[in-house]
């Protein structure tokens, strides 16, 4: 599912350069579900970035579903977001101003077919039925996390990416939204890759990968 | 369509997510357009007023008179060139040029006239029948000269509304007697009044026979013996043929007066057309000019739009990463944006037309700029509604663009 080879990612400083990835080989195999842990500045968001194709590598090869994407334009890193990839962020970021089913709505619309049955049912799943018409602001954080994993799942992407889905969430709210998660994965069997500081979170996943200074440490299967 | 529809909805919910900072950038746009339009109404409703007066002397009019044309080098004040022109011209141009409906030659002199204790002095105009409809005149009372009048050399007048109310001061002029220099003339109609005009007013003038005007007043004649006529008016009877028409008597009057190629007309045709087109082209550019003013407005208003735009992209930075990360294009986000400021501008637009619309009404129906007319045409509003939706591309263009650009990791990081 997913091949890094390599991979480095340079980022100039003023007049030097800052190599926040240092040659990361990993892989991903297709419905697996990985944690990736490290300290903070350890690399972690840059490599789900570019796994993400928010962005491209310095150098080395990043093959999604056996293509390269690593060369990709813009335009064409767009279309492989739309089509392939959910995203969960911490911070939710649901638009504020649209509806929770607006907001599920909206991870279909740019893979070019919206669906407010789908993204009914998608809400339904993640248990919030009940709430399709409040705005992000009446929500609660589980409940906007919820939505989040919503909009994600509803296009049925292969391929899911979680920033600390947990990270603003108290632990009892955080280890919910992680079950509806892993019960979400093995149903619809995508591969999830989820980065997260906390050794109980990291748990949920089959396996653990630790990155430190811009490398892969060492791996744990669970 | 449902795609399109969508978008629409989306559009609106972007407007409607910033209510006051939407309407105070439509408020700019719904100025410039008001001012446009009810500006340009002015302009055009003046200028349909003064086309229709000189178009209530006959539209199809041409006018020949003695003397070269104003394009020679000015109006030749030599006696002699200026008198050129006859009676029996005329009666060529009625049997040999095409396209004639009437051709009305006339003289002209100044005369004192007394009534009992008034007099006032006029020009008198010596016409024969076919002047009524060279110049859609209308008698109020009484009837035009007639054929048999005309023929006869009958001593009968017919006199302008002004001329009336001088020296008969509200009584009856029908039927009574003035005098006319040295001789009697007995009134037989009253013009309807036409107003004052560029061309001169009939309003002032007495009209009598031509004929009785040769005998009484005038008798002058070339050596030839031909009447001489101070004007001929000839009307066309297809507008669209008024220049052939104009050329075809060039060429008869030409050869009539037995000029040379290398020589000079000795005489000049206007043709109502020329002054109609020349007064439009005028007030045209009067309009343009106004509507350039108000047109200063509406930029301003543009740059508005600019500006607010400018400001939701930054406030939308991070809305934008996160539609990029769900996936958008560059031109999804593009089109988002030059949507938004578009609709904008397009709403400020359609107001603006009501508003400008409505003062214009306003404005010609209460008379406070005077007496003005104004008339809001339909290629004025579209220019309009088309301008302001331009100016929500153009002016969209550049944030729709730094929008569009955003790096999203950047623009998700952004608070």
């Amino acid at each position: 599912m997913i091949r890094l080879q390599a991979i480095t990612k340079v980022y100039p400083m003023g007049k030097r350069e800052l190599e926040v990835l240092k040659g990361v080989n990993l892989h991903v195999k297709r419905g697996e579900m990985v944690a990736i842990m490290g300290p903070s500045g350890s690399g972690k968001t840059t490599m789900l970035n570019l796994i993400g194709c928010l962005d491209i590598p310095s150098s080395g090869s990043y093959y999604l579903e056996d293509r390269e994407v690593s060369r990709l334009s813009p335009g064409e890193l767009a279309q492989v977001r739309a089509k392939k990839i959910g995203f969960i962020f911490q911070t939710y970021n649901l638009l504020p101003q649209l509806s929770a089913l607006a907001n599920v709505e909206l991870g279909m619309r740019y893979a070019g077919c919206p669906d407010t049955v789908r993204s009914r049912e998608a809400l339904d799943r993640v248990g919030l039925s009940e709430r399709a018409s409040h705005k992000p602001s009446e929500l609660s954080g589980g409940e906007q996390q919820r939505v989040s994993i919503a909009r994600a799942l509803v296009k049925d992407p292969p391929l899911i990416l979680a920033d600390e889905p947990t990270g603003n969430l108290d632990s009892h709210t955080g280890a919910e939204i992680m079950s509806i998660l892993t019960e979400l994965h093995k149903e619809q069997g995508n591969t999830l890759v989820m980065i997260t500081h906390e050794a109980d979170i990291a748990h949920y996943c089959q396996r653990v990968i630790h990155i430190k200074d811009g490398q892969v440490e060492w791996e744990e299967e669970l | 369509m449902k795609r399109w529809l969508e978008s629409l909805v989306n559009t609106w919910e972007g407007v409607k997510a910033h209510k006051l900072r939407s309407s105070l950038t439509i408020l700019g746009i719904v100025i410039g357009v008001a001012s446009v339009i009810s500006l340009m109404s002015i302009g055009r409703g003046t200028q349909a007023q003064i086309l229709s007066n000189i178009e209530s002397l006959g539209s199809n009019l041409i006018t020949v008179s003695p003397g070269m044309s104003f394009e020679r080098g000015g109006v030749m004040g030599a006696s002699g060139s200026a008198t050129t022109l006859t009676q029996e011209d005329a009666e060529a141009i009625a049997e040999q040029v095409p396209y004639v409906a009437t051709v009305a030659p006339y003289s002209s002199s100044s005369q004192q006239l007394i009534y009992g204790s008034n007099n006032v002095n006029s020009q008198v105009i010596g016409v024969t029948p076919a002047y009524q409809e060279a110049y859609n005149l209308e008698t109020a009372e009484g009837a035009f000269i007639s054929e048999y009048n005309y023929q006869n050399g009958s001593k009968v007048a017919v006199i302008g509304s002004n001329v009336e109310e001088e020296l008969f001061e509200g009584a009856s002029a029908v039927g009574q007697q003035i005098r006319m220099g040295t001789s009697i003339v007995t009134v037989m109609g009253v013009l309807e009044s036409k107003g004052s005009s560029m061309m001169g007013s009939t309003d002032d003038a007495i009209l009598i026979p031509l004929s009785t005007l040769q005998q009484t007043i005038s008798q002058q004649r070339t050596s030839t013996g031909e009447h001489l006529v101070s004007s001929i008016a000839v009307t066309v009877s297809d507008q669209g043929q008024s220049d052939y028409v104009v050329s075809e008597i060039t060429e008869l009057l030409r050869s009539r007066h037995g000029l040379a190629s290398t020589d000079d007309d000795d005489f000049s045709i206007g043709s109502m057309e020329e002054l109609v087109s020349t007064v439009s082209e005028t007030t045209e550019t009067l309009t343009l000019f106004l509507g350039a003013i108000a047109g200063i407005a509406l930029l301003v208003g543009g740059i508005g739009v600019m500006n607010i735009m400018l400001v939701s992209v930054v406030e939308r930075t991070r809305e934008i990463g996160i539609r990029k990360a769900l996936g958008a294009r560059e031109r999804d986000i593009w089109g988002q944006f030059l949507s938004e400021s578009a609709f904008l501008s397009f709403s400020g637009g359609l107001i603006g037309v009501g508003l400008g619309w409505g003062l214009s009404k306003l404005i010609s129906s209460t008379g406070i700029l005077g007496n003005i007319t104004t008339m809001v045409s339909s290629d004025i509003v579209i220019l309009a509604l088309a301008v302001s939706v331009g100016i929500g591309l153009l002016f969209g263009f550049l944030p729709a663009r730094r929008a569009a650009r955003l790096n999203p990791i950047e623009a998700l990081r952004y608070e």
